[in-house]
């Protein structure tokens, strides 16, 4: 396979994941709504039960709409690598996945190709929403909307090698009730989206460190910090080392020889 | 190389001494100590409509996995085109369209957009795509509604597209594993028809997988499997001299029954 036939792959893989996206009205409108929900609804409530004090990156006392919002923009790129990594999987949509894994072209390649496709959309999806959260007084400064690109294609990346492991790795995960049950509140609940840690410290050191190595609060930590023109570089390598992990465990996961698509296969 | 190219090589290697299309030898495999393929071997010649004939269960689907690399056996090997699918599986995936049994279009795309993301697998550039997939779409007799969405077809006609995808990249062997499960019969005699043509002009060697015996015409090289094993492998006429039966249907039974014949067995 020539350099020429790699880049076409790539870029029909990004193509159907973007078509994908935009036919399936539903998934397009409930990736967005989801976290608006959150931010008009939840942070409108906690709005005077939660002061945050000044920390980094934020100079000022803020309110809590900008206090989250970082961790709703982690929130949609963490849906989105899950859905598009185990919408593979799912029952029906299995076959998604084998269509996938005939092509000629190697196997790791295939499953980053599919991860780049999914970040893709995510991105967009991301930049959406901060358009949307501008009308609740999310102002970052104009070069922060700049500076959150790498951070988003990063954190973006490292969460949907996550759920690549899980589509390779996980039986049980037969439907996205599960995933949200198991996978996606407990992230998001031990992690610094929702409050910052050392409020969390001070009522629990267990789940101070929970979310201490939790890799979503890495990422959350990474938009924060970029949104605001700042570089996180613990994040930043917390975030990179999570990645360089899953991608490992995914391409070993799906590599035909390890038996983990065969004992899937055994079980159905 | 370039896929124009590529059509040409395996065009040219189909000399009646090269490699044949698909040769398993010895092949078994185990989930957990559960024996589903046990010393499997079968030869598809160029040109050979070749159709594997067994029960549910018999072992067809994970024979059909394991050529086309979803996952490797414990035990034996598979060539095509006399390259190992372990050792060249760029090469002989190349070379392999498969249909299997679960449909594994995106509904939610239209025909073209499957039809292109599936070239882009193959590295295909997308003006020959383009014409490929008109090619393939005509000879379905779908053409015409191409840019229609898969969810909006019968099940018929989400049967075509998946045998033209099979066939866009120019594949020199093309596996189908139970294609013709829930279709009518005008649908399964279009199918059956345009794929023996298949045989027939184009000398394409086809695995076809059924569990419907008048699925295997007079013409059709036929494989017994039950049970994980090979019973029978022949001509119709062979087939039918082993079991000392006048008709396929007697002489199918026969051959899956003599393990019943044996003491200590249940009886059918």
């Amino acid at each position: 396979m020539t350099t020429l036939q790699y880049s076409l792959c790539l870029s029909g893989i990004v193509r159907r994941e973007a078509l994908r996206w935009l036919n399936q009205r539903g998934r397009f409108i409930s990736a967005l709504v989801r976290p608006l929900v959150w931010l008009a609804i939840f942070a409108a409530g906690f709005h005077f039960v939660l002061g945050v004090s000044i920390i980094p990156p934020y100079e000022t006392y803020i309110p809590y709409e900008v206090y989250i919002a970082p961790g709703l923009l982690a929130m949609i790129q963490l849906f989105n690598g899950m859905q598009s990594s185990l919408s593979m999987v799912y029952d029906r949509e299995m076959g998604s996945m084998k269509t996938l894994m005939i092509s000629p072209f190697p196997r790791w390649f295939l499953l980053i190709a599919k991860l780049l496709a999914g970040v893709a959309v995510s991105v967009v999806q991301a930049y959406i929403f901060l358009a949307i959260a501008w009308f609740w007084d999310i102002e970052p400064p104009v070069s922060g909307y700049l500076a959150v690109l790498p951070a988003l294609v990063l954190a973006g990346l490292m969460l949907g090698a996550l759920g690549l492991v899980l589509s390779s790795f996980i039986r049980q995960l037969e439907n996205f009730a599960g995933v949200m049950n198991f996978v996606i509140f407990p992230m998001f609940f031990t992690s610094s989206a929702l409050y910052p840690l050392w409020r969390v410290a001070e009522a629990s050191p267990a789940i101070y460190w929970l979310s201490e190595i939790n890799p979503f609060t890495h990422a959350t930590e990474l938009i924060r910090f970029a949104l605001y023109d700042r570089v996180n570089a613990v994040s930043a390598a917390i975030v990179a080392f999570y990645l360089i992990v899953f991608v490992v465990l995914a391409v070993w996961g799906y590599d035909p020889g390890r038996g983990l698509m065969a004992r899937r296969a055994g079980a159905e | 190389m370039a896929p124009e190219s590529v059509v040409l090589a395996d065009r040219a290697a189909l000399s009646p001494d090269a490699a044949p299309p698909l040769a398993v030898e010895g092949l078994s495999h185990a989930f957990g100590a559960r024996r589903v393929l046990d010393e499997v071997s079968l030869t598809v010649g160029q040109g050979d409509f070749a159709v594997l004939l067994g029960p549910n269960g018999a072992g067809k689907t994970t024979l059909f996995a394991l050529i086309t690399r979803l996952y490797h056996s414990s035990k034996g090997a598979i060539r095509i085109f006399g390259y190992d699918i372990r050792r060249d599986p760029e090469a002989a995936l190349r070379r392999m369209g498969v249909v299997f049994q679960q449909s594994t279009l995106d509904l939610d795309l239209t025909i073209e957009q499957n039809l292109f993301y599936h070239a882009a697998l193959h590295g295909m550039r997308r003006s020959l795509a383009a014409a490929r997939i008109s090619e393939e779409l005509a000879r379905v007799g779908l053409d015409g509604r191409r840019r229609e969405r898969v969810r909006q077809l019968s099940g018929g006609q989400r049967r075509r597209v998946e045998l033209a995808r099979a066939l866009v990249h120019n594949p020199s062997l093309l596996l189908l594993d139970e294609p013709t499960v829930g279709l009518d019969m005008a649908s399964r005699q279009f199918l059956l028809e345009h794929v023996r043509g298949l045989c027939l002009r184009q000398g394409l060697g086809v695995l076809w997988a059924t569990h419907l015996i008048d699925e295997a015409g007079a013409d059709a090289r036929i494989v017994i499997l039950h049970q994980g094993q090979v019973r029978a492998e022949g001509t119709h006429q062979e087939i039918l001299a082993r079991a000392q039966e006048t008709s396929l249907k007697a002489a199918f039974d026969r051959l899956i029954a003599d393990e019943f014949g044996k003491p200590g067995s249940q009886a059918p």
